[in-house]
């Protein structure tokens, strides 16, 4: 499977607005947090290594 | 001055050789009588190889250094006949705690599994295991283990070295054919043939205390991070005999480490992590910086590094000692066979391979576990905490996954070796070659035995069932026959099932108990082959 970089979430404005306002009531200490544990939640539910490594890189990390 | 313990003092003799000033030429010289070094003796000893043992000082280990001693090392230590005095003077443990903050985020078990002679781990002060060694040493007659003897030069020659070595009666001059330095992390042998050793050095200090108290913590590894009691840092505490306990205190890299080794300041740490007033005594605390750092090369010329001189790795997973016991484990036999023209030079070489593989293995998991408990920047401890609270919710069994405290020593697997001949047959389960031996009860002469008792020092051939032959030979090598059904009995079917055996399956087994080939049926030119490659020849 490659990462996908085309739309795969329904309404996505929702989704946007979904998560904006689920760090609203947060500081950016917390919000850091809850965006670290958001990252490993997610990439644990992908599970496959190279298509974390190919998200890694989009996102902009070393590879 | 230990309130639990008093220290040997080994005396200096002076030997013949330097009284007369005459140069001998050794088979053997280990450099160092840490743990390394007296394993290395106790195989040589074993396997009738006669060795000198060099040692700068007079007595054990002083101080707080190694505790935990996992299975596979206990192992090894029982083929050398040492390891039921320290199973037995030991804490044996298998269960671990990880807390964070005040709570517990999660529990380990070592070893589910049932029918092993030696426990998953114990805890013995790395004093009484030198103790122990240097006893069964000492009055051996292939050994000569001598004190206040230092080494401050090494020549090397094509088919031997020259050392210069020093005692409290000058210097003197002794040749070896072969030397193992096992002359630890600072090693100054490393520096005279000019090896290489590099990694990483860990920003971050670490206050080791052992103390004296009776509590009721029960014998487990118990691992906080950010506990209320020591704020932002790691503690770990462990029990060991005498009612000595080891407690770890991050200190984080701006400690002073001289002030961080006063009693005064020790005491309020311990008290305030006890949380009640109950008597305690400090036997002994250190202030440490830890390193992952390897050697080039297991081999210059006519010197073998074992041991931390070799490898040096942080304590979290406690693979120090292991990992050294099981470099020289790998390496007397070989160096027997190429020592009585057995097998071709060639096969030592197959140590580096085998051995930097296991090193490599083993700096991996102490770094990641330091980078864990240690995180390098403000985001990487974003993430570890992260990491940790969601280990709390019982159903994100993933996060706990990722918790890591340090990944307790196991013996790394020689699955890519040159001495391996890889499957032909289909096989299920563990006992890949290049894997060190499983354990399982077996009946001897109507007796409860072990396995592993049964092989070891030399070359072995486990048969399931009966084999056309009592043994298979190369050259001068020899694998004998050992016939389950016959020789050993498998009562409770445990040894078959750990070997995925059939009748007529048959193993090839090294003299350090690890798997160089297995089939499902006899054929002796394959095994005469395997035999062959086992030995590099
Ligand atoms: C805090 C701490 C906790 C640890 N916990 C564990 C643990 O739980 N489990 C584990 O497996 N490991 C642990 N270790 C690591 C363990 O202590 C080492 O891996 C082990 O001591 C290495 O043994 P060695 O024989 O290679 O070297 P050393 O023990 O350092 O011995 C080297 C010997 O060589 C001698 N020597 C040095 N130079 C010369 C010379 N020129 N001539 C003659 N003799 C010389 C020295 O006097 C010494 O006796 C821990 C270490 C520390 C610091």
């Amino acid at each position: 499977m490659d990462l996908k970089l085309t739309l795969n979430i329904a309404d996505p404005d929702d989704f946007y607005r979904e998560l904006i306002d689920s760090q609203r009531h947060m500081d950016s200490a917390q919000a850091a947090m809850m965006n670290c544990k958001l990252v490993l939640i997610l990439a644990n539910h992908v599970g496959d290594r190279a298509v974390i490594r190919e998200a890694l890189k989009r996102a902009g990390g070393a590879a | 001055m230990f309130k639990t313990y008093s220290f040997p003092k080994f005396p200096y003799v002076p030997s013949p050789e330097q009284k007369s000033g005459e140069v001998r030429r050794h088979r053997l010289v280990i450099i160092g009588a840490g743990p390394i070094g007296l394993a290395a003796a106790l195989d040589a000893a074993a396997h009738g190889l006669p060795c000198v043992v060099l040692d700068d000082n007079d007595t054990v280990s002083v101080g707080s250094r190694a505790v935990c001693y996992a299975k596979r090392t206990l192992e090894v230590f029982d083929r050398l006949h040492v390891g039921a005095r320290m199973v037995e003077k030991g804490v044996s443990w298998q269960h671990g705690k990880v807390f964070f903050k005040d709570r517990r985020s999660y529990e380990f078990d070592l070893l589910p599994e049932d029918g092993n002679k030696m426990p998953a781990m114990i805890n013995l002060q790395q004093y009484y295991l030198e103790e122990y060694m240097v006893d069964a040493l000492k009055d051996h007659p292939d050994v000569d283990l001598r004190w206040k003897h230092k080494v401050t030069a090494i020549a090397q020659h094509s088919d031997h070295a020259v050392l210069t070595v020093e005692t409290p009666d000058g210097a003197f001059t002794m040749e070896a054919d072969w030397v193992i330095a096992c002359d630890g992390a600072n090693s100054s042998i490393r520096a005279m043939v000019g090896a290489q050793f590099t990694g990483q050095f860990f920003q971050d200090r670490f206050l080791i205390a052992d103390v004296i108290m009776k509590a009721a913590y029960p014998t487990e590894r118990w691992f906080w991070f950010d506990p209320p009691f020591h704020p932002n840092q790691s503690v770990l505490l462990h029990r060991q005999p005498d009612d000595v306990w080891r407690i770890d205190f991050q200190l984080g890299w701006d400690a002073d480490a001289d002030e961080e080794k006063k009693p005064e300041k020790i005491i309020p740490r311990v008290r305030a992590m006890l949380g009640d007033d109950r008597p305690f005594e400090l036997e002994w605390a250190s202030v440490y910086q830890f390193a992952c750092r390897r050697i080039d090369n297991f081999r210059y010329g006519r010197v073998l590094f074992a041991g931390d001189a070799a490898h040096q790795v942080s304590p979290f997973g406690a693979r120090g000692a292991n990992t050294g016991v099981q470099d020289t484990d790998n390496l007397i036999w070989k160096l027997k066979l190429v020592l009585d023209g057995d097998a071709p030079p060639a096969l030592i070489a197959s140590y580096h391979e085998e051995r930097a593989f296991a090193a490599d293995d083993n700096l991996l998991n102490s770094s990641r576990a330091t980078d864990f408990i240690t995180p390098k920047s403000a985001a990487s401890r974003m993430f570890r905490d992260a990491v940790l609270q969601l280990a709390e919710d019982q159903d994100a069994s993933f996060a706990r996954a990722l918790v890591n405290s340090g990944r307790l020593s196991t013996p790394t697997p020689y699955l890519a070796s040159s001495l391996n001949t890889p499957d032909a047959d289909m096989f299920a389960g563990a006992m890949k070659p290049g894997t060190n031996c499983a354990d399982a009860p077996v009946t001897v002469d109507g007796r409860a035995d072990w396995f592993l008792n049964q092989i070891g020092g030399r070359f072995t051939l486990l048969s399931f069932g009966p084999a056309p032959v009592e043994s298979v030979s190369f050259g001068r090598v020899t694998a004998k026959v050992l016939q389950v059904g016959r020789d050993i009995v498998d009562a409770t079917n445990l040894l078959a099932a750990r070997y995925d055996a059939a009748p007529g399956t048959i193993y090839l087994i090294r003299p350090d108990q690890y798997v160089a080939a297995r089939w499902r049926a006899f054929n002796e030119t394959k095994i005469v082959q395997a035999l062959a490659r086992a030995l590099s020849a």
